[in-house]
């Protein structure tokens, strides 16, 4: 086994999946199978290769800064699922972060 | 919430020696965003300054503020940094509801400024704060809870957020762990904030307003055993949001570790937040997993690579920082240590300064800013920049005094007159009928008469004992309401009884 | 018959005056109307849109204005491009009923250029998959054989054109997800250089690979489609700051004398369907018979492309939907109240994502975790760099490589839906370009002897080099089509 289902289940976690028990079992028999063959990776020799995070070696694209439109409040809030007072209305929120 | 046993600071201290280190946002002043156009207005009406770019509605991508770029290569100059020559930025992921991507863009293990340091000088003595990094992201919207008892999350019944300040180019910059300040720990902390806030200002990339959270700070302490070499566990106090504050966390926080490690306890690795209120810090969360933020390249932007040209471009606009213009002014104006720290605490220079470049005297500006004015500050309990007089009035007030149409008991008649609204030193001037007497007539018959009411002072004086012609002097001053010249006076009174 | 004229056809009658846009539209929804429901290209059809946009072009024309090329031809619009004026749901529950407030870059460009969007097609759930079968609206079948998939994940962009729905449609290419469609339902597909075309407004997938690109039924339509919406674009900063290749002038070019041809050796054998090689080895010969000197070319790191793949994309995905959740916009699942936020968004993304899309989340979480970085995603990278110095090295040698676009033709719905292996198999050769962000194409090549379905060939070109892969597709077009009397398309099954 690459993956366990614990390993799955923390994984949902902290992508925040709520996922069932049939679920977390079946993503963690077909994520196995994935990662067992996505791990040939591994196989190459590449110690001395540069890593590539952008298919293009672009360098320096800045904007000025410049102020552009916003959205009114109204357009920003029109697909929200819930709005008040001009503001996303969020269910209550568990802890401070960052 | 339990109240954490404490060790007296200075037992504490004996015990045990503190590390710092601190953790800096600052909120650049670009007119727009970090990567969308919205303005970055303070206080703006709710989700007025949103696009689809900074609420992350699908499909938006971000563009960098070149502005931005530039405000913290000037700020890590400024802190002598090396500007590295490519990096990237990078996606900070975890979910919170006022991050709208659910990730941050912020900078990973390739900050655009390494390496640098900043002298802060407490008690005398110069201290060197390493800085390890500087680099880019930005912020967050903010939530306002509603329901529960206090309008604090805990307990909020939900949230509403507002996303203005989402997407708002915000650098962090990060010390090195900070060892050897002893018992000054908490004074070299705040040394340290006010010394980066100045910094910042004067370059103008940002207001740096700890109020309005322009600037905020995190607080890293850890204790180690007297002796010990190797670090304590570091707790991270957040967001402490003034200069003082900075000063307290440090010190509430040696305390109540001090508490716990003195009993056998461990300090646990935590967030803490920081209370105005009591002074002291309260545990954040404990989290049941560990964060894992899962860094990896920010797809969506290229990397950066600064030209050697653009950042010398730079540097060579830096404008004169707060430590090199402190010395010249010292210099130039001849101050001593203490001088010039209380100039610096009252928030005097750039007043002082730009009274001297209205046409005054170093000494004289100086004597009005930290005395007359100082004292009208403090009575009415604002900053000196705030008092309702402008440097070329007291530029003005000051040429007056040299011209000799005042004297300096006259002249605070004036700063009182323009304080009090009632114009320009001139206008209060002749309003008041503020004018020295050195017309000889007038001022002769006044010393006629004191000599007559002094006999035997007069005596004295001519009989060769010059010094007492000052008794006389004051006689005339009083006389005359301090409208003499008293220069003038004295050298009639010697005149007179030669 | 208008429906089964060309773009290029259809541009020109409506600039001649000979057919109005709003004649051309009607023809199309009338065409929409009647296989939709058994094709099922399309998640929203946008008539009364349709036909004010070739109204506007119509007047116009009218007023004498010269319009270019496209004007007054209809268009099917993956749902993946934001549209202001229709919902973009990129196929997901989670994104039911979105209407966006902004037009993606290549949305407002083919408004520009006159082109008449008739709604937006189905797809892959984000884009993830190549059947169209991970679609949260059921799945689209291919005009050829309707219980056979038209590939993905832009299928429902490939059957709306193979099915005369349209003459053009968009779509984008992450790991093969124009070319493979184009492939199995015997029509044009091209992937540009990465950042040729914008991403600003697509609903992104991977961002290191997502490309948008063009459907037609013939490689010149393809260009003009091409010209028409890429190009530079601020709202992206990984926009290429160059002109657009020539593309048109390339497709018109048609000739092969005196270029080289490379034969990815990697691309062969095991797991590859004899029809198809059988095919592809025509087109080779082919290309050799019009003046092409054909050689093989190794490119050893192109094994690893498909694992390095999928490493890179689910992680970059995984990041990339972090934002659906259920706080400013789309589904919201489970606020009775007494939920925290944390709750309700993972309840919501449970319920509002697909199986495929859990799945590469998950595994893209895993993939990014601390301790499985540098063996994971790490690598993909370093595979990445090598696949691109794989191509650098063959584009010294030759001046285009070709392949077969798919190991297969077009495998019946329900084959691989639950064997995510078997199906990741089908963007195979297509994933190279992808990591090393270069032009390539697909263009039919015939049909299979065993199954009767389409067959594409892959032609990669070097970054910014978009125009040769069209100056050989149209050659190769031209050849074929001599020989077979007409389009491929000719020989698909009356819908």
């Amino acid at each position: 086994m690459s993956i366990t289902r614990d390993e799955v289940a923390h994984l949902a976690r902290l992508s925040r999946l709520a996922l069932g028990e049939d679920e977390l079992e079946h993503f963690a028999t077909q994520l196995d199978v994935i990662i067992s063959a996505v791990a040939r990776v591994q196989e190459v020799a590449a110690d001395d290769i540069p890593p590539t995070s952008h298919a293009l070696p672009l360098t320096n694209v800045f904007r000025p800064d410049e102020i552009r439109p916003s959205l009114t409040p109204q357009q920003a809030l029109a697909g929200a699922p819930a709005a008040e007072e001009d503001r996303f209305r969020v269910p209550r929120i568990l802890d401070e972060e960052a | 919430m339990s109240t954490d046993t404490v060790m007296a600071y200075d037992e504490a201290l004996a015990k045990f020696e503190p590390v710092l280190g601190l953790e800096t946002h600052i909120e650049l002043g670009t007119a727009s965003k970090m990567f969308c156009g919205c303005a970055t207005t303070f206080g703006a009406q709710p989700n007025t300054q949103v696009c689809p770019v900074c609420l992350a509605f699908p499909g938006s991508l971000p563009v960098a503020n070149r502005a931005a770029i530039e405000g913290i290569i000037k700020i890590g100059l400024a802190l002598n940094c090396t500007i590295v020559e490519w990096c990237r930025f990078a996606r900070k992921n975890y979910f919170y509801p006022d991050m709208p991507k659910n990730y941050q863009i912020s900078q990973y293990d390739e900050p655009i400024c390494i390496n640098g340091h900043l002298d802060v000088e407490v008690e005398g003595r110069t201290y060197r704060i390493e800085i390890e990094r500087v680099h880019m992201e930005e912020d967050t919207g903010k939530s306002l809870h509603v329901g529960g008892a206090t309008g604090r999350i805990q307990g909020a019944d939900y949230s509403l957020v507002d996303y203005n300040r989402a997407g708002i180019p915000l650098v962090e910059i990060v010390t090195k762990p900070v060892e050897g300040t002893d018992v000054l720990a908490p004074e070299v902390a705040k040394a340290y904030a006010t010394e980066l806030r100045e910094l910042v200002r004067a370059l103008g990339v940002s207001d740096v307003r700890m109020e309005e959270g322009s600037m905020r700070c995190d607080v890293n302490v850890s204790l180690m055993p007297r002796g010990a070499k190797e670090w304590g566990t570091r707790t991270e106090t957040k967001n402490v949001n003034s200069l003082r504050s900075v000063e307290r966390a440090v010190r509430s926080e040696i305390e109540r570790q001090a508490a716990i490690l003195d009993e056998g306890g461990r300090i646990h690795q935590e967030t803490r937040h920081f209370s105005e209120a009591t002074g002291t810090t309260t545990s954040g969360r404990s989290k049941e997993e560990a964060q894992d933020y899962r860094y990896f390249p920010e797809p969506d932007l290229v990397p950066m690579a600064p030209s050697r040209e653009w950042v010398e471009e730079i540097r060579a606009s830096l404008p004169e920082l707060p430590a090199a213009r402190r010395s010249r002014v010292q210099g130039e104006w001849g101050l001593s240590d203490l001088e010039l720290r209380d100039v610096v605490n009252a928030g005097a220079l750039d007043l002082i300064e730009e009274t001297i470049a209205a046409g005054a005297d170093a000494g004289s500006a100086r004597k009005w800013w930290m005395n007359e004015l100082s004292r009208h500050a403090t009575v009415q309990g604002v900053e000196l920049a705030e008092l309702p007089i402008t440097v070329e009035q007291v530029a003005r007030i000051q040429a007056l005094v040299v011209s000799g149409d005042l004297n300096d008991k006259l002249a605070r008649q004036v700063f009182e007159g323009v304080l009090a609204g009632e114009g320009t030193p001139d206008e209060v001037v002749a309003a008041r009928g503020l004018k020295v007497v050195s017309d000889d007539g007038a001022l002769s018959a006044i010393i006629d008469q004191v000599i007559a009411d002094n006999a035997d002072t007069a005596d004295k004086i001519r009989s060769g004992k010059v010094a007492a012609a000052g008794a006389l002097v004051g006689a005339v001053m009083k006389a005359s309401r301090g409208q003499a010249d008293a220069a003038r006076a004295r050298e009639l009174i010697l005149e007179k009884l030669s | 018959m208008l429906i089964k004229k060309s773009a290029v056809e259809l541009g020109q009658l409506i600039a001649a005056g000979e057919v109005s846009a709003v004649e051309v539209t009607q023809a199309h929804l009338d065409r929409i109307a009647v296989v939709d429901d058994r094709v099922h290209a399309f998640l929203h059809v946008g008539s009364g849109s349709a036909l004010e946009q070739a109204a506007a072009v119509d007047a116009r024309r009218a007023a004498g204005e010269t319009l270019g090329p496209l004007a007054g031809v209809p268009i099917a619009h993956k749902d993946v491009f934001s549209t202001h004026d229709m919902p973009t749901t990129a196929a997901s529950r989670i994104l039911q009923g979105w209407r966006p407030p902004f037009d993606a870059t290549v949305t407002a460009r083919l408004r520009a250029a006159g082109l008449v969007i008739l709604g937006k097609t189905n797809m892959d759930e984000f884009a993830m998959g190549s059947s169209t079968e991970n679609s949260a609206y059921g799945p689209t079948h291919n005009p050829w054989d309707l219980t056979r998939i038209p590939g993905g994940s832009s299928g429902g962009s490939s059957a709306a054109v193979a099915s005369y729905e349209a003459p053009l449609a968009t779509g984008t290419d992450t790991g093969g997800s124009i070319r493979q469609p184009a492939a199995v339902t015997g029509l044009v597909g091209m992937k540009p250089t990465y950042g040729g075309s914008s991403r600003y407004g697509l609903i992104a997938f991977a961002s290191s690979l997502d490309t948008p690109g063009p459907f037609a039924r013939n490689v010149l339509d393809a260009a003009l489609l091409h010209e028409a919406f890429s190009g530079h674009d601020v709202m992206d900063s990984t926009s290429i700051d160059a002109p657009v290749p020539s593309v048109v002038a390339a497709a018109r070019q048609a000739d092969v004398a005196g270029l080289r041809v490379g034969v990815v050796r990697e691309f062969s054998g095991d797991g590859y369907q004899p029809g198809v090689l059988a095919r592809f080895h025509e087109a080779t010969e082919l290309l050799e018979s019009l003046g092409a000197k054909v050689v093989e070319v190794s490119c050893p790191a192109f094994d690893y492309a498909l694992p390095a793949y999928y490493l890179i994309a689910p992680s970059e995905a995984s990041s990339n939907l972090a934002r659906f959740d259920a706080m400013r916009y789309g589904l919201r699942v489970g606020d009775d109240g007494s939920r925290s936020a944390e709750e309700v968004m993972a309840l919501t993304r449970a319920e509002g994502f697909g199986a495929e899309v859990k799945r590469r989340i998950i595994l893209g979480t895993y993939a990014l975790s601390s301790g499985y970085y540098d063996a994971y995603y790490g690598k993909a990278q370093q595979v990445r760099t090598l696949i691109s110095r794989d191509f650098d090295a063959a584009f010294e040698q030759v001046d285009v490589l070709v392949s077969p676009t798919t190991p297969t033709t077009a495998f019946p719905i329900g084959e691989r839906a639950d064997n995510p292996m078997a199906m990741y198999l089908a963007d195979l050769c297509t994933i190279p370009s992808n990591m090393a962000g270069n032009a390539a194409i697909s263009v039919p090549c015939g049909l299979a002897d065993e199954d009767g379905l389409p067959v594409g060939l892959q032609i990669m070109a070097p970054v910014l080099a978009d125009d040769r892969v069209y100056r050989v597709g149209a050659a190769v077009e031209k050849a074929l089509e001599d020989r077979w009397g007409g389009p491929l398309l000719g020989k698909a099954p009356q819908l």
